[in-house]
């Protein structure tokens, strides 16, 4: 996973709310085996029907920071709506509330997703909306989104944060821990369910 | 101190926790599908590592797989590759897959508790956000991506934050001809498609320790469409006979040692949820969702509504976008809503008793001539199920398609899709744009609201069959 610090560019306004996965990228862009490559199904439906979608004007076409409504990511735990924003040029979404997988996925993909108060979302909304290419700067070590003169500060989790900052893999960090699995593996019941040897019906 | 059933879960299965770190979380069981995996078992062999439990692993094809001739090789080679790619990768590193035209394949959350591998007390994931549906046997069952499904193959346990906890208590005497579909879209349409956010969601109350199991999973299934993390149900004797007999349930001793263990999976007297809903059961009718998110519903003696009529600007947009999407008009009433088509199946309401309720209603009777049904059993055991019990005969003498098992119209990544416009009635869980193919519209219902307006072409409730002369 690439490494979080800083980042700066303009943003595109998405003001709708409950914007599930399947509008993110549609379930036909799921059957390819790669991590890569996405970018053609992203929010393809309202790229193809809606002339006037924000991400068909050409005013955002380069943005790199999503500002969208409420209730972003809901539906499908598709990993592939967070390979495919950021295969489409996007580093930061921002919204007031995310659903809970897609906000776990784009940790694990090197996306930031940045909470702030509806308010907040609005006054940047307004902003980016009156002038497109004001600059908007997420700092992960100062946790703050900086444009125009204005500076809002957001939570992240300091773990979460540490492990954006430094690029580091889960999986390896869980490796350090491999005695405590051994152990907890040794005290199950043996009873609990395995997968192996298949049964008889 | 008093624990919530889901706590008591959650902290049996800590492998390590550590302040400022998310806890480290021990997984009984993965489920793994074709979708969600290939990219995971990739980033396996990139960094040179083996599936570390491939006993407590089970994979399936269930999103990809034709519901017709499905032993041909699959004609959409992209959807042909991603199963081969499951294939190979289950082969390579000795997980178990039962592949189409095996006896124990379907839809993920069908054939964990078919075989008995869904338990009490469990940790299970899979790369599925409906993973939820497990939690209607007291386990703690919830969707990842597919970074985690790389983290649960390599390791077997997954860094989790503790869940909050929510109640959602039914009470009361469930109406004829409403049934658990119709409790948890009403669950829904209350607390919003956010409104479980960050929670584990514990159904609890007298109208829910009267369902069965398929009822329970019902419920448990669309916990995700609230927002939830997962949701579940305590078990109890119902939950037991279920179990009992099937292939990875205990057997003698063992069984005896589960079903104490199991007994003791209650949340607390005493124990605090963060959040607390009620439900009168007695109160619900057939509920039918008219927009394009799962918390867009209504009774169905209710009306399309008008977004002037929504105070929150961002709210009314939503309405006004929603309804343009369905082609509907504020104060249409719902029961005038014509479809197109009527799916009855999915991992929501895919399982036996779901069939029975709609042969029910079907039997000895011709769905509407314009209407096409689309009958997708969730799992090869439910369709010989049926088949033994003469559903097959019934749905099809009603002019209804009898299909193979998967997930077929829920999402339509086989050939199963509604064209542009095209309306459906459907059992399964989401409503979303484009879900079923592109430019369809879903109202999603309950098997009987799907079975009556099979048989006049509107969305139509059991209860208005009589009037309506069918
Ligand atoms: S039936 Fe639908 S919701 Fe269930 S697993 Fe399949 S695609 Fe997902």
């Amino acid at each position: 996973m690439d490494a979080f610090t800083t980042h700066t560019g303009t943003a595109a306004p998405l003001r709708r709310t409950n914007v599930d996965t399947d509008q993110i990228i549609p379930a036909e862009y799921l059957k390819r085996i790669t991590r890569t490559g996405f970018e053609d199904g992203l929010f393809v439906a309202w790229r193809t029907n809606e002339p006037d979608f924000v991400l068909n004007k050409p005013e955002y076409a380069g943005a790199s920071v999503l500002v969208a409504g409420p209730d972003f990511g809901t539906g499908s735990s598709r990993e592939h709506a967070v390979w495919a924003l950021l295969d489409g040029g996007f580093r930061v979404v921002i919204s007031s509330r995310f659903a809970d997988i897609f906000r776990n996925n784009s940790t694990k993909a090197g996306l930031l997703t940045v909470l702030l108060p509806q308010a907040d979302v609005e006054a940047l909304w307004t902003a980016v909306e009156a002038d497109p290419t004001t600059e908007v700067t997420v700092d992960l070590q100062a946790k703050e989104v900086r444009y125009a003169g204005v500076t809002v500060p957001f939570d992240i989790d300091d773990y979460t944060r540490w492990r954006l900052l430094e690029g580091l893999d889960d999986v390896g960090l869980t490796e350090r821990h491999l005695a405590d699995i051994d152990a907890y593996e040794a005290a199950r019941q043996p009873w609990l369910p395995k997968a192996l040897p298949v049964l008889p019906a | 101190m008093p624990k919530t059933l889901a706590e008591k879960v959650y902290d049996a299965h800590v492998v390590r926790s550590a302040a400022g770190e998310p806890d480290l979380l021990f997984i009984d069981l993965h489920l793994v599908h074709e979708v969600t995996s290939p990219q995971a078992f990739d980033g396996l062999r990139a960094a040179g590592r083996t599936v570390r439990r491939p006993d407590l692993t089970m994979a399936t094809e269930d999103h990809n797989v034709p519901t017709l001739d499905i032993l041909a090789p699959i004609a959409d080679p992209v959807s042909r590759a991603q199963v081969e790619a499951l294939r190979r990768n289950t082969a390579e590193f000795g997980i178990r897959l039962a592949p189409m035209g095996d006896r124990d394949q379907g839809i993920v959350h069908v054939i964990g508790p078919q075989l008995g591998l869904t338990q009490p007390g469990m940790t299970i994931v899979c790369g599925d956000s409906h993973t939820s549906t497990h939690g209607a046997f007291g386990a703690l069952a919830f969707g990842i991506g597919t970074s985690e499904v790389e983290h649960v193959l390599a390791t077997q346990t997954l860094p989790q934050y503790r869940p909050k906890q929510m109640a959602v208590t039914v009470d009361g005497e469930l109406p004829p001809g409403v049934s658990a579909k119709d409790i948890i879209l009403a669950v829904i349409a209350e607390i919003g498609t956010g409104g479980g956010q960050g929670h584990v969601i514990e159904y609890r109350g007298s109208a829910i320790e009267k369902l069965s199991m398929e009822a329970r999973m019902t419920i448990c299934n669309m916990s995700i469409e609230a927002g939830a993390k997962a949701g579940l149900i305590a078990p109890d004797q119902t939950t037991f006979d279920f179990l009992q007999g099937r292939p990875h349930a205990p057997q003698g001793a063992d069984w005896d040692a589960a079903v104490e263990y199991w007994k003791t999976l209650r949340t607390d007297e005493g124990a605090v949820f963060d959040r607390e809903v009620r439900i009168d059961a007695s109160t619900l009718t057939p509920f039918v969702t008219w927009g394009t998110n799962p918390g867009q519903g209504l009774p169905i003696s209710g009306s399309v509504p008008d977004p002037a009529q929504f105070a929150d600007e961002n709210d009314r947009r939503d309405v006004e976008a929603a309804l343009a999407y369905m082609g509907l008009t504020a104060g249409t009433p719902l029961r005038e809503i014509k479809v197109d088509t009527v799916f009855l199946g999915s991992c929501t309401n895919g399982r036996i008793e779901d069939l029975r309720v709609a042969a029910e209603l079907l039997r000895g009777k011709t769905i509407d001539p314009a209407t096409r049904m689309l009958v997708v059993p969730g799992s090869v055991a439910v369709k010989a199920q049926a088949e033994e019990e003469g559903l097959d005969q019934v749905f099809v003498a009603a002019g209804a398609e009898w299909r193979g098992a998967g997930c077929s119209m829920c999402l339509g990544m086989n050939p199963d899709q509604l064209k542009p416009g095209e309306r459906s009635a459907s059992t399964s869980n989401r409503n979303f744009q484009g879900r079923q193919g592109k430019g369809g519209r879903t109202h999603l219902v309950s098997p009987a609201v799907a079975a009556a307006t099979a048989l006049t072409g509107t969305l139509t409730a059991p209860a208005d069959l009589e009037n309506a002369g069918v």
